[in-house]
């Protein structure tokens, strides 16, 4: 069987320091993969590098069984909101006509109408329509957020990889972002990098938790030693609010780094 | 100075010289602003001193060695910022002095009487020459192809240049090329307002711009009639009052800005 994802002894150093050391990871076509871990611990460095946005410094990455290059088309991306200049001089419609680029410079390069009808339905499937011609410095967090999602969505993609999509929201459109994910996971992969914990009881199906070495990858009830051992900090920080969902007996059969 | 501009040559050179100034601003003016490079532009323009010094001392038009030396330290400049991110800006300072003192030293070490280096460091519209125009309007015509060949991935590269490289697009080349018309841009201001005074020109009409527009298209093209205005405005008052060119289209543009602050009421251009 190919994977969606396949990370191979991925090792990430900053300047002297290993942010991701000797990583391996699977992620099966159609999974719903949540990425948690203590910040700094090589969440979003690990989403950059299936991305290819950071060089590893050995191993190698690929997205269905294909180099990085040849797989650009097949690959949705939704940053974080923080890294946004929220003043910058572009619509709702321009942001997500961005993913309509294609991967090659044409001079002169018009959007086709097809392009813009293609964002436009997606802005309606996301409820953002009547944004479409806003700047986006007039928009909520969550509104951002969602046109991002959008803007992932309009490249067609077969896997979904977002940065915290909801670090920079409030609870109803924490819980509205999450739905729709579920609902875009009936037909594409999605990863997910978040410090989310509630998320991870009720939506992903499956998790890997990093804190610069992978600790575990696999079902989503993780025992209190993983946790223990990849936060470092006492457990009700974590499982604040879902005590016993989140941590259910453990389990055998994850593959424990 | 309608009759001056039917008669003397120096005028029409300096209302073609503010011209194309005007349109290059407009264009690079928008993106160094939104792209948060303006100190970095200072720098590079602070740094091209050192061609002209040396094109004193090697007895060459000081405007062809500042092209090669401004040309050089974009390029180094933007690959420094590349490895560093953060911290650039104790390098762009490093530049900006290195080039300057370096400017100084060659100056120094041409033989004869010291050149007259004022008109390089502030500008002078109403000596430009015939050459310098020409210059100028080709790397404008230049310029101008580049941005609007590429508009649309500009303005992708510009808001997020991590989704550009995640579809697949060399991010690098097109920054790159943005470092090179930067330093274009620079020579083409040198002779308006001068190496000191660029970084005026540059951000004044698009921040302008960005008072009244939130679409980066029509920003550019405002821009570009706010640079226009102001060059011409400051053109007119040297021509009448006598006074230093650069200062005085310097002056009128930080004037038009703050009017336009007060006029609008809203805070988005200060960034």
């Amino acid at each position: 069987m190919s994977y969606a994802v396949e990370v191979e002894n991925i090792t990430v150093k900053y300047g002297g320091i290993e942010a991701l050391k000797n990583v391996t990871l699977k992620v099966d076509k159609g999974a719903f993969l949540g990425i948690i871990g203590p910040n700094g611990g090589g969440k979003t460095t690990l989403l950059k590098v299936i991305l290819g946005l950071v060089e590893p410094i050995s191993g190698q990455v690929k997205v269905f069984g294909q180099s990085l290059k040849q797989a650009a088309d097949k690959i949705g991306y939704v940053p974080q909101i923080s890294e946004f200049d929220r003043n910058f001089p572009i619509s709702v419609l321009d942001v997500v006509l961005m993913a309509r680029l294609g991967g090659k410079f044409s001079l002169f390069h018009k959007y086709s109408k097809a392009d813009i009808a293609k964002a436009r339905d997606i802005l309606a499937e996301l409820n953002l329509s009547q944004l479409a011609d806003r700047q986006i410095g007039q928009l909520s967090g969550g509104q951002l957020q969602r046109v991002l999602i959008a803007r992932g969505l309009a490249v067609e993609p077969e896997i979904l990889l977002l940065d915290e999509p909801t670090a920079n929201v409030d609870a109803s459109s924490t819980s509205q972002i999450y739905t729709l994910l579920k609902r875009l996971n009936q037909t594409k992969t999605i990863i997910v990098v978040t410090h989310d914990m509630a998320a991870v009881s009720s939506y992903f199906d499956s998790l890997a938790c990093l804190n610069s070495k992978l600790y575990h990858h696999g079902g989503k009830e993780i025992d209190q030693e993983i946790t223990e051992q990849v936060f470092g900090c006492p457990v009700d920080l974590i499982a604040h609010g879902h005590p016993h969902r989140v941590f259910a007996s453990h389990q055998a059969g994850d593959h424990n780094d | 100075m309608i009759e001056a501009l039917f008669n003397y040559q120096f005028m029409q050179n300096a209302l073609l010289g503010a011209t194309m100034a005007s349109i290059v601003c407009g264009l690079i003016g928008t993106i160094i602003v939104e792209k948060k490079l303006v100190m970095l532009s200072g720098g590079i323009a602070h740094t091209s001193f050192g061609g002209i010094g040396l094109g004193y001392f090697l007895g060459v038009e000081p405007i062809y060695t500042a092209f090669i030396f401004i040309i050089f330290t974009s390029l180094a400049i933007a690959r420094i910022n590349r490895k560093l991110k953060t911290g650039s800006d104790t390098l762009i300072g490093m530049f900006w002095a290195l080039g300057m003192a370096l400017g100084i030293l060659f100056i120094a070490f041409t033989p004869g009487y010291p050149p007259d280096i004022s008109s390089y460091l502030f500008g002078d519209i109403l000596t430009v020459r015939r050459f310098d125009v020409l210059l100028m309007i080709i790397l404008t015509v230049a310029i101008v192809l580049a941005i609007s060949s590429l508009f649309n991935y500009w303005k992708a590269y510009l808001f997020d240049e991590g989704f550009l490289k995640v579809l697949g697009f060399n991010s690098r080349l097109l920054e790159n090329f943005l470092f090179v018309m930067i330093g274009l841009t620079i020579v083409i201001l040198i002779r308006v307002v001068g190496i000191i005074l660029v970084i005026a020109l540059l951000t004044a009409p698009p921040a302008t711009a960005r008072l009244y527009t939130a679409d980066l298209k029509k920003m550019m093209l405002l821009a570009i009639a706010f640079s226009l205005l102001f060059t011409l405005s400051g053109l007119t008052f040297s021509y009448y009052l006598d006074l230093p060119s650069g200062a005085v289209i310097i002056i009128a543009s930080a004037i038009f800005y703050a009017a336009s602050i007060l006029i609008k009421g809203k805070n988005t251009a200060i960034q």
